[in-house]
């Protein structure tokens, strides 16, 4: 099976911060993989590199077989047509109502008629349940309304590739399934790739083919989600049963709490 | 202590010059994305309605009460040399060669400029902005040059209303409180302004005020932090650096206009 984005010896730092070090990593076409790792592990930087929104300090990331290369634009924003990518807080465009949001990119991208958007919005919202939600304003609607919203207008242009950013943060366990099944669902109608970073083990692995385990820039595990349940490796065991302490640390690394509290220091 | 002030200094220089470069690479990356709005005029006049329609009531009262001054201390200074008849004419130089478009920019950059600031910054905070170039859609096409555009028209356009405002409210003190005669007031002042040395001048000032205030709102809406205090400091740089801009060109411009 092609892989539709591959990542190889990819380097990243902000400055002279490393944030992903000599990363490889395949996506296979019409599969849904996750990434997974705590906070601030480099998740979001991947989907911000895929998305051609940074640029890699060395090695390459591709799509469909082309590079992506943030300073060839036309070629950029070319690739970026046949991407879609749901931000963690939806990103929807608080000016414009639901049915406005969804019907952006058509009018952007397409000379559809207007009577033709309005039946392709309504099919797109219908999918994720808010139809009769269209003449609604972002404000007016809940959290996970507003995602569900923003991944109507994600595949208002049925994208090869989808990617989600933390799409479960913040959602109660209602939203939570009702999302997770959405992805799983539009990745297989639409014949499409899925890209899910997120740290939600238990909705992550009930939906993802195959999941990429990420610590400090560096993958640490991957496999299947069956795989990973029981996998031995200490960060996979401490991440995927939420344990307190492991290989990342309850406490912030430093000096002993003896040593600040002047009792035995040294000792 | 010399060597770390000159070296603070050096960065300091460098600094500026280096964010006014990103600044001019930033305008000309827009006006190079300005000829698509030809198919998309409606982009434009939204904003139009928007930054002008909004701020013609903060216009046209500033006009008036300008006017109202104008009047009062324009004929307790020609009242002193008994020309009293040319307070038409002083009032309506002085709008339309400086007032009209200075205080209309001012009032712009305070009233728009900050808007525009605030709403570019919040959708950057709020990743609109990323979520467009997502959806590959320039965001300086589709929503700063818009805006730019809408700048430029609207503040011309606001310059005369305060200055024809302006003008009424000079005549309002002028002529109907003090007594200054009505056809002096009106033909000193149709025979002492100049079509192109006074009114063009004025709006030419006003279209290079437009120009500079409202890139100066949106850049600093497009570079903010996107976090409330990044915001809210971009806000306030608009409006001191608008300010300042706008004085500082009306120097340069009035200097030029003199030959």
């Amino acid at each position: 099976m092609s892989n539709l984005v591959e990542i190889r010896n990819l380097h990243f730092s902000y400055g002279e911060r490393p944030i992903l070090a000599d990363l490889n990593m395949d996506f296979p076409c019409g599969k849904v993989i996750a990434v997974m790792g705590g906070s601030g592990s480099g998740k979001t930087t991947i989907l911000r590199l895929i998305g051609g929104q940074i640029q890699a300090t060395a090695g390459q990331v591709s799509v469909a077989g082309e590079v992506v290369d943030m300073r060839n634009t036309k070629a950029l924003y070319r690739l970026r047509r046949r991407m879609g990518m749901l931000f963690q807080n939806g990103a929807l465009f608080t000016d414009l109502s639901v049915f406005e949001n969804v019907a952006f990119p058509l009018r952007e991208h397409t000379d559809l008629s207007e009577e033709m958007i309005h039946d392709l919005v309504l099919m797109k919202l219908h999918v994720v349940g808010l139809r009769n939600a269209a003449h609604l304003k972002p404000s007016e609607i809940s959290g996970g309304m507003a995602r569900r919203v923003a991944l109507a207008r994600t595949i208002a242009l049925d994208p090869q590739l989808i990617m989600y950013d933390e799409p479960f943060a913040g959602l109660d366990p209602i939203s939570m399934g009702v999302t997770a099944n959405l992805i799983r669902n539009l990745n297989d109608v639409l014949g499409s790739t899925s890209i899910l970073v997120s740290h939600d083990v238990n909705e992550s692995f009930s939906i993802a083919d195959y999941v990429y385990f990420l610590s400090q820039g560096k993958i640490v595990a991957h496999g299947t989600p069956e795989q990973m349940r029981v996998s031995t490796d200490p960060y996979v065991k401490q991440f995927v049963n939420a344990e307190m302490d492991g290989p990342v640390p309850f406490h912030y690394p430093g000096r002993s709490l003896a040593e600040d509290l002047g009792i035995g220091a040294g000792r | 202590m010399i060597v770390q002030a000159i070296s603070s200094l050096g960065q300091s220089v460098r600094e500026w010059i280096e964010n006014l470069g990103y600044a001019a690479r930033t305008l000309f990356a827009m006006l190079g994305t300005s000829l698509g709005l030809l198919r998309r005029p409606r982009l434009v006049t939204d904003q139009i309605h928007f930054i002008g329609n909004y701020s013609l009531v903060i216009i046209g009262v500033s006009g008036l009460f300008v006017g109202f001054v104008l009047g009062l201390q324009g004929y307790y200074t020609l009242n002193k040399y008994g020309s009293e008849q040319a307070l038409g004419l002083l009032v309506a130089l002085s709008l339309t060669r400086e007032l009209g478009p200075v205080v209309t920019a001012l009032l712009f950059a305070g009233r728009a400029g900050t808007s525009l600031t605030a709403e570019i910054g919040l959708m950057k905070a709020g990743e609109q902005l990323s979520a467009m170039e997502m959806m590959a859609v320039n965001p300086l096409q589709r929503v700063i040059a818009p805006r730019f555009w809408a700048g430029v028209i609207a503040m011309p356009v606001l310059a005369a209303i305060f200055s024809a405002v302006g003008i009424l409210g000079g005549y309002i003190v002028g002529v109907k409180m003090i007594g200054v005669d009505e056809g002096a007031f009106w033909s000193q002042m149709q025979g002492g302004v100049d079509i192109w040395k006074d009114v063009a001048n004025g709006v030419l000032k006003s279209v290079v005020f437009g120009f500079a205030v409202t890139f100066i709102a949106l850049f600093q809406g497009y570079e903010a932090q996107p976090t409330p205090e990044g915001v809210s400091r971009a806000t306030t740089r608009t409006v001191v650096i608008a300010s300042l801009t706008v004085l500082w060109l009306d120097f340069m411009l009035t200097a030029l206009m003199f030959n």
